[in-house]
């Protein structure tokens, strides 16, 4: 299988290239692209990319996988290329490349941060723990389990246009999560900081993040919620 | 870059006031285009007739303030979105407030032109 691979190295390279490598796949196996990854590695050692878990539960393997934002660990290269087909990598768009397929992710932990992503309760704690209902608690299904992957973020237009000001699908899917959670006390003030032209409201709520999660979360409605808490704060 | 010079000064209010001007435009273009379905022989003095109506008038005035609250909002979001400096480089803050600058101009002008057409004649 022939596989394309981006190349870029800031510190001797003047731009970035494209690299094909062809590798050979057993007939017999849907390899899952981080494996196609490490064949391809075998024949050229300089090739950089991140991969800790390999199970698609760590976030850290997230690319463009021919053209679709994705974790290389859990993508067969039957989902990701037709039969015949070239397997062409690239880093997540819209970051800054550090090396390869590895991007500089600050600015989406910026973003990350900026939603208070912990618990906020300033009365006394209770002698055990804070109690929350079965139900309160299922409130966070969907919420909880993101990987900070960065797949959505790096999907949507918006993030590309304004990643310094526009919180992005993964930061707001984290700021509902804690704005659901029926033991954080702090909604009023989470909310107060939402409401400027640009955190929440830059969602055009064209759904590109909800079609490349791999953990199958939808920041989209996530963003609705946080909405609807706001005008109903508003008015 | 400054939120100063959006139109409700949150991001909430703009997004309200961009739904509650979309509902009155489209309750308006229905409206017209209606009346046109059901005078489809409509001549300029029945048209003239049906702007004497001040409800009438009142009604464009309100739909065209709606435009024109619709369109400022637009043009700056689309304003913020494209001609940052990602694009534009160090001169991104000096052509944004150009081209806020015309849309300021050329909305104003259709607002007054609207309302002198309206109660012009
Ligand atoms: S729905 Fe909103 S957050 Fe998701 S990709 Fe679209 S603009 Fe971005
Ligand atoms: S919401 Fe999904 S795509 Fe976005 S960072 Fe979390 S796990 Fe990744
Ligand atoms: S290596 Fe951990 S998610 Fe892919």
């Amino acid at each position: 299988m022939l596989v394309s691979i981006y190349r870029y190295n800031p510190e001797t390279d003047s731009k970035p290239a494209m690299q094909d490598i062809e590798v050979s796949i057993p007939a017999d196996k849907d390899l899952m692209v981080l494996d196609v990854l490490a064949l391809a590695k075998e024949q050229d050692a300089t090739i950089v990319y991140r991969r800790s878990c390999r199970e698609g539960v760590c976030g850290s393997d997230g690319m463009n996988i021919n053209g679709t934002n994705g974790l290389a660990c859990i993508t067969p290269i039957s989902a990701a290329v037709k039969p015949g087909g070239k397997l062409v990598l690239r880093p997540l768009p819209g970051l800054p490349v550090v090396r390869d397929l590895v991007v500089d992710m600050s600015i989406f932990y910026k973003q990350f941060e900026k939603v208070k992503p912990y618990l906020i309760n300033d009365e006394p704690p209770p002698a055990i723990e804070r109690l929350q209902s079965p139900e309160d608690r299922e409130k966070l299904d969907g919420l909880y389990e993101c990987i900070l992957c960065a797949c959505c973020n790096t999907n949507c237009p918006s993030f590309w246009w304004n990643p310094d000001k526009f919180i992005g699908p993964a930061g707001l899917l984290q700021a509902y999560r804690f704005l659901a959670d029926s033991r954080d006390t702090a909604t009023v003030e989470r909310l107060s900081g939402l409401a400027d032209p640009f955190s929440v409201f830059r969602c055009r709520g064209i759904m590109n993040c909800v079609a490349v999660c791999p953990k199958g979360l939808n920041p989209t409605r996530a963003i609705g919620h946080i909405r609807n808490m706001l005008i109903s704060q508003g008015t | 870059m400054s939120n100063v010079t959006n139109l409700g000064r949150s991001g909430l209010s703009d997004w309200v006031i961009q739904r509650f001007s979309a509902v009155i435009l489209a309750a308006y273009t229905f409206f017209i285009l209606g009346s046109f379905l059901i005078h489809p022989d409509m001549d300029y003095v029945q048209w003239k007739t049906i702007f004497e109506n001040n409800l009438m008038r009142i009604f464009s005035l309100v739909t065209l303030a709606a435009l024109c609250a619709h369109a400022w909002i637009g043009m700056w979001t689309v304003s913020t979105d494209y001609i940052t400096a990602l694009q534009f480089g160090k001169r991104a803050t000096a052509v944004r407030l150009l081209f806020q600058a015309g849309c300021i101009l050329l909305i104003s002008v259709y607002l007054i032109w609207g309302i002198q057409i309206l109660w012009g004649f």
